[in-house]
């Protein structure tokens, strides 16, 4: 059985749909990339996973549960976090806090686990437990992003463009550091505007343009497209 | 030196009252965006809510001290529940409709309170008995301060000390400060926006109705539109200290009290609100944003 099942899901602002239809599941283990260009509707269908955008049409279930009108408050309980896109951190709270408030639905007792975990992956967020959020470099807050996200402890992590506005040494850093989250055994549903590492990364991917899937395949045959590296990878750079 | 100190005291008390109205005001801002114009009436009403007991049971035999208790014992959990109604009535329906419907929502909840204080007790000024604290005065510096006085400025300071313990080092207060900044990424960390709302709906209400009845008790009068005047005051005090920020919103109501306090009397009490406001204006033109606020608070 799948982990997360979504069939023919809409999504609409007001009288403009950005989601038309939508069809994808993600098998427990795996790594799934979600491509597109800017507008495609991305980071729609994270926040519509999350539960904080109304589905106009469709379902989503997630590890059998039926969460398609679910609260976002208990899709995180049943094991969906994500790490939203622009980071989101919460500035005026220290690093520990907003790490601490990633385990909001968790024990006490499971946050200082999660802590223990985060700041071993991440050591520059451990030297800057104290620090205010805001005062942190866009990739430390990246850090923060993802870390925020594994405190829920999730069975399935959304990623909504965790390398945006990030110089490319800490893109590569970010991206090990996903590796290193999957290896451990959770599922990754991952939208990205960096093609190449997200597919690197990826086992299978979708291409979404303009609210509908229009591919579907293993990520090795999508790298390997004529249509995705003519539309996402640019001929030029390969 | 004499005036100054006693100027001390009584700008200390009126912002120590000043400061617990203004935090209802500025925690509601914090996590809504909206201000509640119907806080400062239902302070007031808790002034109202602690009188009746007092003069119900007077005569009763229990204790000056027994019966003030109960007083804000009892103001407090009505003005708590009103708060709670309040937010379920007038302000959830309005959750997803724009600002200004919810602005004439707490205008009209406003004046639903206020009339309904009217109704209730009369249009009359009524007044607190006097007997109920040791009319005890001492003299420090060549000032007097009063027993009324020191419990005011402590039962402020004791309440705004663990309010902010609360905000600042429990998990729940995490997540209050939390939806304040961002709602949405608040929900992603599994935060109960709503049920954070209403407990923001308990807090400052409940501080509040502690105000209300300082005010009482400290003027020893009580009329149904005192919830304008000191709902006023005490948003100013918000503002002054940045509304939405919870040590401002203390800052702001005991600065807000002491401006006050040296205006009337250095100057004229008739001058007293002109001089206070004037210096309000003088700050804001400097902060806008009000004394802690943060730059980008005023986004809307």
């Amino acid at each position: 059985m799948s982990l997360l099942v979504i069939e023919d899901l809409s999504v609409a602002y007001g009288q403009i749909e950005a989601l038309r239809g939508v069809s994808l599941t993600v098998e427990s283990g795996e790594v799934v990339a979600i491509l597109g260009a800017n507008g495609a509707g991305k980071t729609t269908l994270m926040r519509a996973i999350s539960g904080l955008l109304p589905k106009r049409r469709g379902a989503v279930r997630f590890d059998g549960t039926d969460i398609t009108r679910a609260p976002a408050d208990r899709i995180v309980c049943l094991g969906i976090a994500q790490s939203p896109e622009g980071r989101r951190v919460f500035g005026t709270l220290k690093v520990e806090e907003n790490l601490a408030l990633g385990g909001f639905t968790r024990s006490a007792h499971e946050i200082r686990q999660g802590l223990e975990t985060v700041f071993g992956m991440f050591p520059r967020l451990a030297e800057r437990r104290d620090q205010l959020a805001g005062t942190l470099s866009g990739g430390e807050q990246q850090m923060l992003a993802i870390g925020r996200a594994l405190l829920a402890r999730p069975k399935l992590l959304l990623l909504d463009e965790p390398s945006l506005g990030l110089a490319p040494i800490m893109v590569q850093s970010i991206f090990r550091s996903l590796r290193e989250i999957a290896a451990s055994g959770v599922t990754v549903l991952i939208v990205e505007q960096n093609v190449r590492s997200a597919l690197k990364l990826a086992d299978r991917g979708y291409v979404l343009e303009v609210g509908r899937i229009v591919h579907e395949d293993s990520a090795a045959r999508l790298l390997a497209s004529p249509e995705v590296q003519a539309a996402y990878l640019g001929k030029a750079h390969t | 030196m004499g005036t100054f100190i006693q100027q001390v005291f009584n700008g200390l008390t009126v912002g120590g009252i000043y400061a617990l109205i203004a935090l209802g005001y500025t925690m509601v801002y914090g996590v809504m965006r909206l201000i509640n114009f119907a806080h400062g009436d239902l302070c007031i009403l808790g002034a109202f809510v602690g009188l009746t007991l007092l003069t119900g049971a007077a005569g009763s035999g229990h204790s000056g001290a027994v019966l003030l208790l109960a007083a804000f014992v009892l103001a407090v959990v009505v003005i708590a529940a009103a708060g709670v109604v309040l937010e379920l009535v007038a302000y959830r329906p309005l959750r997803k409709a724009d600002r200004l419907s919810a602005v004439v929502s707490a205008l009209g909840a406003s004046l639903l309170i206020e009339n309904s204080i009217m109704l209730i007790w009369g249009p009359d000024v009524h007044v607190f008995p006097g007997d109920l604290l040791p009319a005890t005065t001492w003299t420090v510096a060549g000032a007097s301060i009063t027993f009324v006085q020191v419990m005011i400025i402590l039962a402020s300071v004791l309440l705004m000390a663990a309010l902010y313990l609360f905000i600042h080092h429990t998990r729940f207060g995490t997540a209050i400060r939390a939806t304040a900044i961002d709602q949405d990424t608040a929900r992603l960390m599994g935060i109960k926006v709503n049920r954070v709302i209403l407990t923001v709906f308990v807090i400052g209400p409940a501080l509040g109705a502690i105000g209300g009845l300082f005010v009482g008790i400290y003027y020893r009068e009580a009329y149904f539109t005192m919830g304008w005047t000191y709902g006023l005051y005490a948003f100013i005090a918000a503002i002054l200290g940045g509304i939405g920020n919870i040590p401002g919103a203390m800052l702001g109501g005991v600065l807000l009290g002491l401006f006050n306090a040296f205006a009337a009397g250095y100057i004229s009490s008739s001058w007293q609100d002109a001089i206070t406001f004037a210096l309000l204006i003088a700050i804001l033109l400097v902060r806008p944003t009000g004394l802690l606020g943060e730059p980008d608070a005023g986004k809307v």
